[in-house]
């Protein structure tokens, strides 16, 4: 039953099914477990996050492609929420309106970046996406009558979003569930059917071609696939998931703006957390999720109080200093890029593969090799 | 000698300034088994990966069954009933070998008396069935490119170099899978470099030079001509000893 749940694609090492077990059940409970307003923020983001870059795992990791574009569709998402919320009214007809003009438009918008682009090279690729995302960059910071330009849109959402809203009359576990709960909720089911269905995705024979694309394009054209039109399909499942994502961050934040969406600096973290993670594993973007927002959010204090510590040691609160967590942070990614090239789910995985000495089947494909 | 399934009449391709194929003209007959000969670097792989589209012709037609294929995109081509297993072993490493089997299936599924019989022809296609094809040994991984193939029935396969770089225990086995297909009826379109596995299989061949075919006939006349061997291949005795 859980296999068909997870499509046949577990994660293939006790130590990453007892943390993504961990971590399932601590976003399962967040508001529950913690008291006060940031964990539960870090709860939310890392949800959001979670389906962003796993969808955009669909497109680097599975099908090979290298895209600047895809907090542009987050964008979208975020922006069709806030501008219909804010036009429109606090409404769930308002938001629904948001929600299918922004699939629509992303879904779009990804097709034809895909059909006109995907047919030259990755990094002339990679090159169009940027300039398509910087342009709608600066279009949402210059349609400021639309989308709030710098300032972004503040708006209110549905009653039962909102804090005011009780859902239950009594605390569950000493905590009031209001409609912030209810907001924490929906973001976590509908990240959580979002994960499963790229799974399901993933491991279709649809998604077996997409492998096959990243592989070898023409090997893939001469069995009879069309490589443009399979990557143009991966692009528009991507961009809308992201956008579902852009959407879930906006009903959070009740704020939509060029900082929390459309950034560079949010689309330099969704390449990081993949490649932290482990490209093509889905479940590494779990992983690198988790990691990135901790460290973002916990570990300037950390290296507050290791610098206030160290402050009678010559150098240290140069090197210890609250501001300087960004330093240690890319100083981790650069080591984990170099010794766990795959990423950490990939690591996990073939050190418990090499633990059991190889599956059965690697070891008689091994003793075959002598005679083949 | 019945009527061509797949005929090339003057098919010129060129890649980037260099002029590769420059007029190419054989035809394979249908159910047969066509060989196409020659030294490195001679024009065979292009002749097939432009047959497939993956490089197209300047000049030239390329027909099969009655369709030209000359201006049409490479995933068509396929579809129209032809498979190719292009040289170096071409699996795809991180699929399984069930999964790269299925990649082959138009259908999108196996039929199960098709892949008994691949199994028979490759038992470790069998026992490797749910491995990740990229710790397969070369020769399964070769054997998979060619189950690939098998997997359903085409009109015509193209084979670059099956046996390249294999140990003879294998290119013995692969000979003998081959003579299979072509007892079942399957027209076969083989570039090879090992004459004597082109000797033991082949209906009928092509040599190629310079990018032209220099000589075209019956395989046995040219198995029996030595001094044609020596002039169009650089053959000698010890070949064929």
């Amino acid at each position: 039953m859980l296999s068909r749940v997870i499509s046949g694609d577990g994660p293939r090492s006790p130590v990453l099914t007892a943390a993504l077990l961990l971590i399932l059940v601590v976003l399962a409970f967040a508001p529950f477990l913690f008291s006060g307003a940031q964990p539960l923020n870090v709860a939310a983001k890392i949800c959001v996050f979670i389906l962003l870059v796993a969808s955009y795992d669909l497109l680097l990791g599975y099908t090979g492609i290298v895209s600047f574009a895809h907090t542009m569709f987050f964008g979208i998402g975020g922006y069709g929420a806030a501008i219909a919320l804010s036009r429109l009214g606090p409404s769930w007809s308002a938001l629904a309106l948001g929600i299918v003009v922004a699939i629509v438009v992303a879904g779009l918008l990804a097709l034809v970046i895909g059909l006109f682009s995907l047919r030259v090279r990755a990094i002339f690729f990679a090159m169009i996406t940027l300039a398509v995302a910087t342009a709608f960059l600066v279009l949402a910071s210059q349609l400021s009558g639309f989308t709030g330009g710098e300032d972004g849109l503040n708006y209110s959402v549905p009653e039962s979003l909102r804090p005011s809203f009780r859902l239950l009359e009594q605390p569950v576990f000493g905590t009031v569930v209001n409609g912030r709960i209810v907001t924490y909720y929906i973001l976590f089911f509908v990240v959580l059917a979002g994960f499963l269905l790229l799974l399901r995705i993933v491991n279709s024979p649809f998604g077996s071609v997409l492998q096959a694309i990243r592989e070898n394009e023409f090997r893939a054209e001469a069995l009879g696939y069309p490589v443009v039109i399979y990557r143009s399909i991966a692009s528009v499942v991507s961009a809308v998931i992201a956008a579902v994502a852009g959407v879930l961050l906006a009903l959070w934040l009740r704020y939509t703006g060029p900082d929390t969406t459309l950034s560079f600096a949010i689309m330099i973290d969704v390449l990081l957390m993949v490649v932290i993670g482990g490209m093509g594993t889905l479940y590494g973007a779990v992983i690198g999720s988790v990691l990135m927002i901790i460290a973002e959010n916990y570990l300037p204090a950390v290296f507050g109080k290791l610098g206030a510590a160290a402050a009678g040691i010559p150098f240290a609160p140069l090197i210890l200093s609250a501001d300087r967590w960004l330093l240690w942070l890319g100083i981790l990614f650069v080591l984990s890029v170099y010794f766990f090239p795959t990423g950490i789910v990939g690591k996990l995985r073939a050190l418990w593969q090499n633990r059991k000495g190889g599956a059965p089947q690697t070891r008689s494909a091994r003793a075959e090799h002598e005679k083949e | 000698m019945s009527e061509p399934l797949l005929t090339l009449e003057g098919v010129h391709t060129h890649i980037g300034r260099y002029h590769i194929l420059q007029g190419v003209d054989f035809a394979v007959p249908r159910g047969s088994f066509t060989v196409l000969l020659g030294r490195n670097g001679a024009g065979k792989t292009t002749t097939l990966r432009t047959i497939m589209g993956l490089w197209k012709a300047s000049r030239g037609s390329i027909r099969f069954a009655g369709q030209d294929l000359a201006a049409r995109p490479t995933p068509e081509i396929a579809a129209s009933g032809i498979a190719y297993v292009p040289e170096n072993m071409s699996v795809f490493s991180g699929l399984t070998v069930r999964e790269n089997l299925i990649l082959a299936a138009r259908s999108g599924k196996i039929d199960d008396t098709r892949l008994e019989w691949i199994f028979s022809l490759f038992p470790a296609m069998q026992r490797f069935f749910g491995l990740a094809a990229g710790t397969l040994s070369g020769g399964q991984k070769q054997m998979l490119a060619i189950s690939r193939a098998l997997i359903e029935p085409r009109d015509l396969i193209l084979i670059d170099e099956p046996t390249k770089g294999l140990a003879p225990a294998i290119v013995a086995n692969m000979i003998k899978a081959f003579r299979e297909v072509k007892n079942a009826g399957t027209t076969v379109l083989l570039v090879e470099q090992n004459f004597m596995a082109a000797k033991m299989l082949g209906d009928s061949v092509a040599v190629m030079d310079d990018g032209r075919v220099v000589h075209r006939g019956a395989m046995a006349e040219l198995a029996a001509d030595h001094a044609l061997q020596h002039r169009l291949l650089g053959l000698h005795m010890e070949v064929h000893q």
